[in-house]
């Protein structure tokens, strides 16, 4: 489904944020990348997203080189991606309902069909009574479960969660590792970042190890090794 | 289409609604640029109205020699209104010329009877008005031509008043005025536009991470940029409301400060007979304003 082919990126301040990453993640599979803060984690993840070119190589989603996808495609490619992020990226004037509801209306689907899906979406991260509230007025944790349901209410071929748990206390952690296995149980595949031992350990799924931009192990079923 | 419309709409009336902080600044701001804008309007109709004013007060006064026959006068008359350059030529004769005098002398005992005893000394008059205060040489040459000869090659012309000084002056302080005007009213919405675009901008700023998250999300631009764009004619809507309430209460203390100045328009009789056309042309101002503020600042957000 992912395909990495010899990619590397220099930023514009000649930092080295990835360098000849290779690597292949298959559909149905739960993959989590793991370093150390300034290891390229987060920049692969952008790469997958269209976010961030990369300097040489090149990044497949299917069969599609991303960065050769013109504007109004990106769109398209992003609404087959479900995207969760550390700091959640909420919208403050919208209530969960609506945080979720955005999701669907960006893809076109029908006021039927959001009236549908949000509140099933937001019943499976154990949100429902939150749904009129806002942003502001939930827990971290609960935040992240609001990301994760806006993640998903489109049924994405992708999930790609970047540091998830690192805002959340142990407890709201492992309800959250939870919940990404659940869905990738459903079929989607996901790729996780994180630098959290407990999490990898908990998960025994495979594990992509990043060091300085290179990736330096890759085991299927493989325990946070740094 | 219809449908992400509504969305579109929806969306950016909840925002405003829900962030009025943020769309009370832009609101305000608009506000002060239509208040601008709408002031120079009633400002250039008033000076319009002092010009004019002044205008009608300038003509030239011929005044015939008491021997003309007033059939030539007549005929002088309306040689004269075949002119492009006259805008009117109003006749006078002997009669009236005397009866004129005679009223503004009543109190004159001496005059009464010089006039009794040597009949009735005044020639008829033609008063003339151009159409613009730059013909009135053109026209005092016509007069001093041949044109102003009776059919027997008579003068009929006993002298010509005509206040160069003044008519140059007039045509002077028209032109500059007129440039003075223009580049006022330039520099004022320029500066209004941008205080207006600035703060639209930074009402905006505060929204970037928004907006690149919807683009990261895969909302298209029409999406993204939409909700800013209802929520910036909307601000502007109102500010234009704000804007006339505003209008209406300096219009009044302007017309009760300027009622002593000379020439001019009423004011308030002004602003309450074209209040529908300053109150759309601010409204049209303002919507656009908020629109295409918006539409700027989001612009340098979207290339996420």
């Amino acid at each position: 489904m992912i395909y990495f082919d010899k990619v590397s990126k220099t930023y514009l301040d000649k930092t080295k944020a990835l360098n000849d990453v290779s690597f292949t993640i298959e559909p149905g599979q739960f993959a989590s990348v793991v370093g150390h803060s300034g290891s390229g984690k987060s920049t692969l993840l952008k790469m997958i997203i269209a976010e961030e070119k990369p300097s040489k190589g090149k990044v497949f989603f299917d069969s599609t080189n991303i960065h050769q996808l013109p504007g109004h495609q990106i769109a398209d490619l992003r609404r087959r991606i479900g995207c969760v992020f550390q700091d959640f990226r909420l919208l403050p004037a919208k209530n969960i309902f609506e945080n979720v509801a955005f999701i669907m209306e960006t893809a076109g689907r029908s006021e039927h069909e959001i009236a549908e899906d949000v509140p099933h979406a937001l019943d499976l991260v154990g949100l429902t009574p939150k749904i009129w509230s806002f942003p502001s007025q939930l827990s971290s944790g609960e935040r992240q479960r609001v990301a994760i349901a806006r993640a998903i209410v489109n049924q994405p071929d992708l999930l790609l969660a970047d540091e998830p748990t690192a805002n959340l206390d142990p407890t709201n952690t492992l309800e959250i590792v939870d919940i990404l296995c659940k869905i990738n149980d459903t079929g989607t595949t996901v790729l996780m970042t994180t630098h959290n031992k407990g999490v990898i350990d908990k998960l025994g799924r495979r594990v992509i190890t990043l060091e300085d931009g290179q990736v330096t192990r890759d085991d299927k079923t493989g325990k946070y090794v740094l | 289409m219809l449908t992400n419309l509504r969305r579109v709409m929806r969306s950016g009336l909840i925002n405003f609604w829900r962030m009025p902080v943020v769309a009370s600044a832009s609101v305000i701001a608009i506000t002060a640029a239509l208040f601008v804008v709408g002031s120079l309007l009633l400002a250039q109709a008033f000076f319009a109205g002092a010009v004019v004013d002044l205008q009608e007060r300038v003509d030239v006064s011929v005044f015939m020699a008491p021997e003309a026959a007033e059939e030539d006068v007549l005929e002088l008359k309306r040689s004269l209104e075949l002119l492009p350059e006259v805008k009117s030529a109003d006749y006078s004769s002997r009669e009236d010329e005397l009866a004129d005098f005679q009223e503004s002398n009543q109190d004159n005992e001496l005059l009464a009877q010089s006039l009794r005893e040597i009949g009735n000394p005044f020639g008829a008059r033609l008063n003339i008005k151009a159409v613009d205060p730059a013909h009135y040489s053109s026209i005092a040459g016509f007069l001093e031509s041949d044109s102003a000869l009776s059919a027997s090659g008579q003068a009929l012309i006993d002298r010509v008043s005509y206040k160069k000084d003044v008519v140059d002056s007039l045509i002077r302080l028209i032109e500059s005025s007129t440039k003075i005007g223009w580049a006022l009213v330039i520099i004022f919405i320029f500066l209004s536009v941008i205080v207006t675009f600035n703060t639209i901008s930074l009402a905006i700023y505060i929204s970037r991470e928004e907006i690149s998250l919807m683009k990261l999300v895969g909302g298209s631009n029409f999406y993204v940029r939409g909700p800013f764009l209802v929520e910036g004619m909307i601000s502007g809507i109102i500010a234009s409301f704000i804007a006339v309430l505003l209008l209406y209460p300096s219009v009044i203390w302007v017309r009760n400060q300027t009622a002593d100045v000379y020439g001019g328009i009423d004011l308030m009789t002004y602003f309450l007979d074209n209040f529908g056309t300053i109150f759309l042309t601010l409204l049209v101002a303002g919507a656009a304003l908020g629109i295409v503020s918006s539409f700027l600042a989001v612009r340098r957000h979207l290339k996420a």
